[in-house]
């Protein structure tokens, strides 16, 4: 019987035939930490584990972008004491305003078709846009990797999401993540590697997107299998193949024909609706930005929709490209700027106000609609704030309306 | 003073337990465990003592990856963390760092908040005002990183990761 892309991966590494339920100890193609976590792993890695010298720091990447650039004398501190480490132990560093970690390892290409990435972030899902088995892990999990070039993982068992047809106007691959949360719920993949079949011709940002979510719905891995555009701009193994047929642990069927845009309502994200049926809600707070959604598609698809006009009186739009390739892409064509000329705050490249620590922390009654993964209470600032998650294109319209509305009601 | 029963519902995320502004990278590290439900649930955060048991439901510990939401409960050296489910990473970190934990549906519906706890985690027994709740043993390999004390003594003492041969 033909394996999952997950048990196909793992098998590879392990160099055994592995199943889901096995446990196996692989040695990791990558191993990622942010800034908001590295240094608790490199004190653990020295002080609980004994261990000076990272095992393979050529297999190593150490990524600032969680509080980028620093917003305390203790944060600046930190990344201070990261930039030694990184330095001495011959690591590679992807200091302030290079991006989100998961951006930046993707566009880079140390994220590759068919490799194992750990990181010390729980969206580390989001490898599987290129073919990866990505999995997020604590401190202690990233400091042994880092200690012994090695990680033990159980094999997971497959979720299969199935999608049929293409997005009609105005609905993209964040409806299709907020639904496959609607359906699957908040734990409804837990352990599980998620596999996303028929969407061969989706963009790498549109899977990126996807993949960012798996862990939203509890999974373990989300893969996309590599095909269309990840296929003609990467190497993929030839054993790399999905096997739409092979027996899974569960399997749901997405029209997307059907599909309309999703908002996710606070706090949870899987409290998804038709964007109808909150419609009007007055918003405080625009966040389009995030490993998620901050990539040159997501700003181009806003700045299309707002160019030429402002933002709602009262209405604070934030945008955080996720790197600094994806924001030079956004200044050389007019984006940025008619992003900032419809009334934009453009912020550097970073993970930005997601998990509440600065540039656009939400205070006490505000609402904000934003493009990330998580609203759940407190997330991005006061926990009396309120979270909606939608789609770049209804983050422009509801931007412009100052009220949650669908994309195809401000016209163009 | 006796120890005492925390319930709490489905999907508590990991910022409810600790909120990202409360991390050890925006604080000094030892505060952490002044920061257990600091906001979520204040009465816990002032009020937990060593051995308090904490009950909920599916799905608890959601959320990110962030170990410093065990951390915190470590710190304040809870009993234990009974829930119908638990979210894969925070099972994963709370086993690494040797804090039990023990999936059971049944005691959310046996404890209510406030009651005392008696907790026999070797026997697999929680004892509360309106009954007894029978604990499943985690799985072998688990049970052998948590009798060591957390991942990091056990691949210190052992030499090897869970799953590898001999």
């Amino acid at each position: 019987m033909r394996p999952t892309l997950a048990e196909a991966i793992l098998s590879r590494a392990a160099g055994r035939d592995v199943r889901a339920g096995d446990l196996v100890v692989v040695e990791p193609d990558l191993v990622m930490a942010h800034d908001s976590l590295a240094p608790a792993i490199v004190k653990i890695m020295r002080e609980q584990l004994g261990v000076e010298r990272v095992a393979r720091p050529d297999r190593v990447a150490l990524v600032f972008d969680h509080v980028s650039p620093a917003s305390t004398t203790g944060t600046a501190n930190a990344q201070n004491a990261i930039r030694r480490f990184a330095a001495e132990q011959g690591i590679r560093l992807f200091d302030v305003g290079s991006g989100i970690c998961h951006q930046v390892l993707v566009e880079s290409g140390l994220a590759r078709p068919g490799t194992i990435v750990i990181g010390s972030d729980s969206h580390s899902t989001s490898y599987g846009a290129v073919g990866a088995f990505g999995t997020g892990m604590g401190s202690t999990d990233v400091a042994l990797a880092l200690a012994t070039g090695r990680t033990w993982l159980r094999v997971p068992e497959t979720v299969r999401v199935v999608c049929e047809g293409r997005f009609r106007p105005g609905v993209g691959a964040k409806d299709l993540a907020l639904k496959i949360g609607r359906e699957l719920t908040i734990d409804g993949a837990t352990y599980c590697a998620v596999e996303y079949h028929g969407l061969e011709w989706l963009p790498l940002s549109g899977r990126q997107t996807l993949a960012s979510m798996a862990v939203e719905v509890g999974a373990k891995a989300g893969i996309v299998p590599p095909s269309g555009e990840v296929a003609r701009t990467r190497e993929v193994p030839e054993w790399l193949v999905a096997d739409p047929t092979v027996p899974v642990a569960r399997e749901v069927r997405i029209d997307l024909d059907r599909l309309e845009p999703q908002v996710a309502l606070p706090h949870a994200v899987d409290r998804v609706v038709d964007l109808g049926e909150v419609a009007g809600t007055p918003v405080d707070v625009v966040f389009l930005g995030t490993c998620t959604n901050g990539r040159y598609d997501d700003m181009r698809a806003v700045a299309d929709a707002v160019r030429g006009r402002r933002v709602a009186d009262g209405v604070r739009l934030l945008v955080g490209p996720a790197s600094r390739a994806e924001l030079a892409r956004a200044l050389e064509d007019g984006t940025a700027a008619a992003l900032v000329e419809a009334g934009a705050s453009l912020m550097p490249p970073g993970c930005g106000p997601c998990m509440g620590r600065h540039l656009g922390t939400l205070g006490d009654g505000d609402v904000c609609l934003s493009t990330g993964n998580r609203n759940f209470r407190g997330r991005m600032g006061s926990p009396d704030a309120r979270i909606y998650l939608a789609s770049p294109l209804v983050a422009a319209a509801t931007a412009l309306a100052g009220r949650i509305t669908h994309p195809e009601e401000i016209g163009r | 003073m006796s120890a005492r029963i925390w319930t709490f519902g489905d999907d508590v995320d990991t910022d409810q337990i600790v909120p990202g502004r409360y991390a050890p990278y925006m604080r000094p590290d030892e505060d952490v465990a002044n920061f257990a439900f600091i906001e979520a649930r204040p009465d816990f955060a002032a009020d937990a003592r060593p051995g308090d048991v904490i009950v909920a439901g599916r799905n608890f510990g959601c959320g990110s990856s962030r170990e410093y939401a065990v951390e915190a409960l470590v710190r304040r050296r809870l009993g234990a963390v009974v829930a119908a489910s638990f979210a894969r990473i925070f099972y994963r970190n709370a086993v690494n760092l040797g804090l039990p934990l023990f999936v059971s549906a049944e005691a959310a519906r046996v404890a209510r908040d406030g009651d005392p706890a008696e907790l026999d985690a070797a026997a697999g027994r929680l004892v509360v005002r309106d009954g007894e709740v029978a604990l499943p043993a985690p799985p072998p390999f688990v049970l052998e990183i948590l009798r060591a004390g957390g991942i990091a003594a056990y691949v210190r003492s052992t030499g090897r990761f869970p799953g590898a041969a001999g």
